[in-house]
């Protein structure tokens, strides 16, 4: 095993890279990625990345490491700005257009690509955010905007709409399935979150379609399919992702939403994936997968690196998904499958309250954890979900967690009480 | 060794908490305790797990 080469120079690719030195690899390293940066992280982008920048300060960076992190510390040959091809599985080599790179194992870490919409084609003013450009061009957009639409009720769109308002901008968020979220968290859950849209100003329209785009050069509104016509000056659309696979088509691999791989993540021999591209099998919940979370990316590129450098030894990728999201002032957490047989609200009220968790269950079984405003309990119910427990271990740490926080807030009320 | 947080950066993901619920609790309030700052050997290597786990970029196991 001499040549590694790590397709994709985000999180996973990075994690890979650095999984591969930390187990011992000696051989040469290459890392290629299309984007000409620096391997940079995503969560902030559509988050604090978004606020103003003050006059005469730094315009934000999310880069993890300089380039003499790469080269010097690591001994990774960076191939930045350049997107491979193709795959030749066979002969064992990356392609980059003209020029090829030979691998004796290689891990696909090419990550997804923002869905845009046909009609906002070279309109000025329509935004996708997936890469730091995009989100650098979504921040100038906002310090000029006076009233914004955020197509798409997904995460990434709520956390640009929560953005847009601490600007003090006017936005309306529309939706074309009746309940937002519904593959994330599931339908009833989904319409509990988007409650705090309403609380914030944020005008959510669901069930309505996109019919087009108003504008000649600039985008000046957006005609929706009931004929409402919503004015704009800046559009960002959020509408998902597809896994980057293109470049695969014809290499022989399984490409089924992802590339397809078992649960050491590979797809063919000396071939692993990592990140959004990847749909593995995962044990925990015996499935196919594919999953666009920071955590999943981080966990796949390590174990895809350690497993192609180390077939023999290769270890099944097991975990509980988990993701978080910033809205306004909340955050809020999500562990686990959302496919449930029940969700259950196990704590708080969920328009009432700041704070309110769910939980829920597919069979016997704890399957996943929704939180609102509840860091302090999201992980606990990770560790049950990772240990197969059942329902009703999930309701009895409910019940502790609910006790636990009582008996705090009669003593806090005791105290000052007493002061 | 011992586990170095900088709150500042902190923002109460859990991810170490679930690597290492003996050495990492977040909070009601969503900060993080450090339960123990100096894990033993037994716990080290779930230390580094959790440290290199974190998203923000928090922890630290630094020599001590």
């Amino acid at each position: 095993m001499n040549d590694l080469v790590v397709v994709g120079a985000s999180l996973a690719g990075l994690r890979a890279v650095e999984a591969a030195r930390a187990a011992g690899f000696g051989g040469r390293i290459t890392l290629i990625g299309a984007e000409p940066h620096l391997p940079y992280d995503r969560p902030p982008l559509s988050k604090q990345f978004l606020d103003e920048v003050a006059a005469g300060a730094d315009e934000p960076s999310t880069v993890f490491h300089d380039e003499a992190h790469f080269v010097d510390e690591l001994g990774v040959t960076l191939r930045l700005g350049e997107a491979a091809t193709a795959l030749d599985p066979a002969g064992r080599r990356v392609i980059l257009g003209a020029d090829t790179v030979p691998y004796d194992a290689v891990v696909i870490a090419t990550g997804a690509h923002a869905r845009t919409l046909p009609a906002g084609r070279g309109l000025a003013g329509v935004h996708a955010l997936r890469t730091v450009d995009d989100a650098h061009s979504v921040r100038r957009a906002m310090d000029t905007a006076e009233r914004v639409v955020v197509i798409g009720a997904g995460f990434i769109g709520s956390e640009v709409a929560a953005s847009a308002r601490k600007r003090g901008l006017p936005v309306t968020i529309v939706e074309a399935l009746a309940t937002p979220l519904v593959r994330a968290v599931g339908p009833e859950l989904g319409l509990a979150i988007a409650q705090l849209h309403a609380k914030h100003g944020t005008d959510l329209r669901c069930g309505a379609g996109v019919e087009r785009l108003l504008g000649e050069e600039k985008v000046t509104g957006v005609r929706l399919t009931d004929g409402t016509e919503l004015p704009a000056d800046l559009v960002v659309v959020g509408v998902g992702a597809d896994p980057a696979t293109g470049w695969l088509e014809g290499a022989g691999l399984t490409l089924d939403n992802g590339v397809v791989c078992d649960e050491y993540l590979c797809a063919a021999p000396g071939v692993y994936a990592a990140g959004d591209v990847a749909r593995w099998h995962n044990p925990l919940f015996g499935r196919l997968q594919r999953l666009e979370h920071w955590t999943s990316a981080a966990g796949q590129g390590e174990a895809a690196a350690r497993n192609a450098l180390d077939p023999e030894n290769a270890k099944p990728y097991l975990t509980v998904p988990y993701f978080w999201s910033d809205w306004y002032d909340s955050k809020i957490q999500f562990v686990g499958i959302p496919d449930a047989d029940e969700t259950r609200v196990v704590d708080g009220d969920v328009t009432a309250d700041r704070r309110w968790i769910a939980l829920y269950r597919q069979g016997d079984r704890i399957v996943g954890a929704l939180a609102v405003n509840g860091q302090a309990d999201i992980m606990k119910y990770r560790r049950l979900i990772s240990e197969r427990a059942s329902w009703q271990d999930g309701l009895d740490l409910a019940e502790r967690r609910r006790r636990s926080l009582a008996a705090k807030s009669a003593e806090a009320v005791g105290s000052a009480t007493r002061s | 060794m011992r586990i170095e947080l900088d709150e500042g950066k902190c923002c109460g993901l859990g991810m170490c908490e679930a690597e290492a619920p003996d050495l990492f609790e977040v909070q009601d309030d969503g900060s993080l305790a450090v339960l123990n700052a100096r894990p033993g050997p037994e716990q080290l290597e779930r230390a580094r797990a959790a440290c290199s786990a974190c998203p923000a970029g928090a922890l630290q196991l630094v020599e001590a």
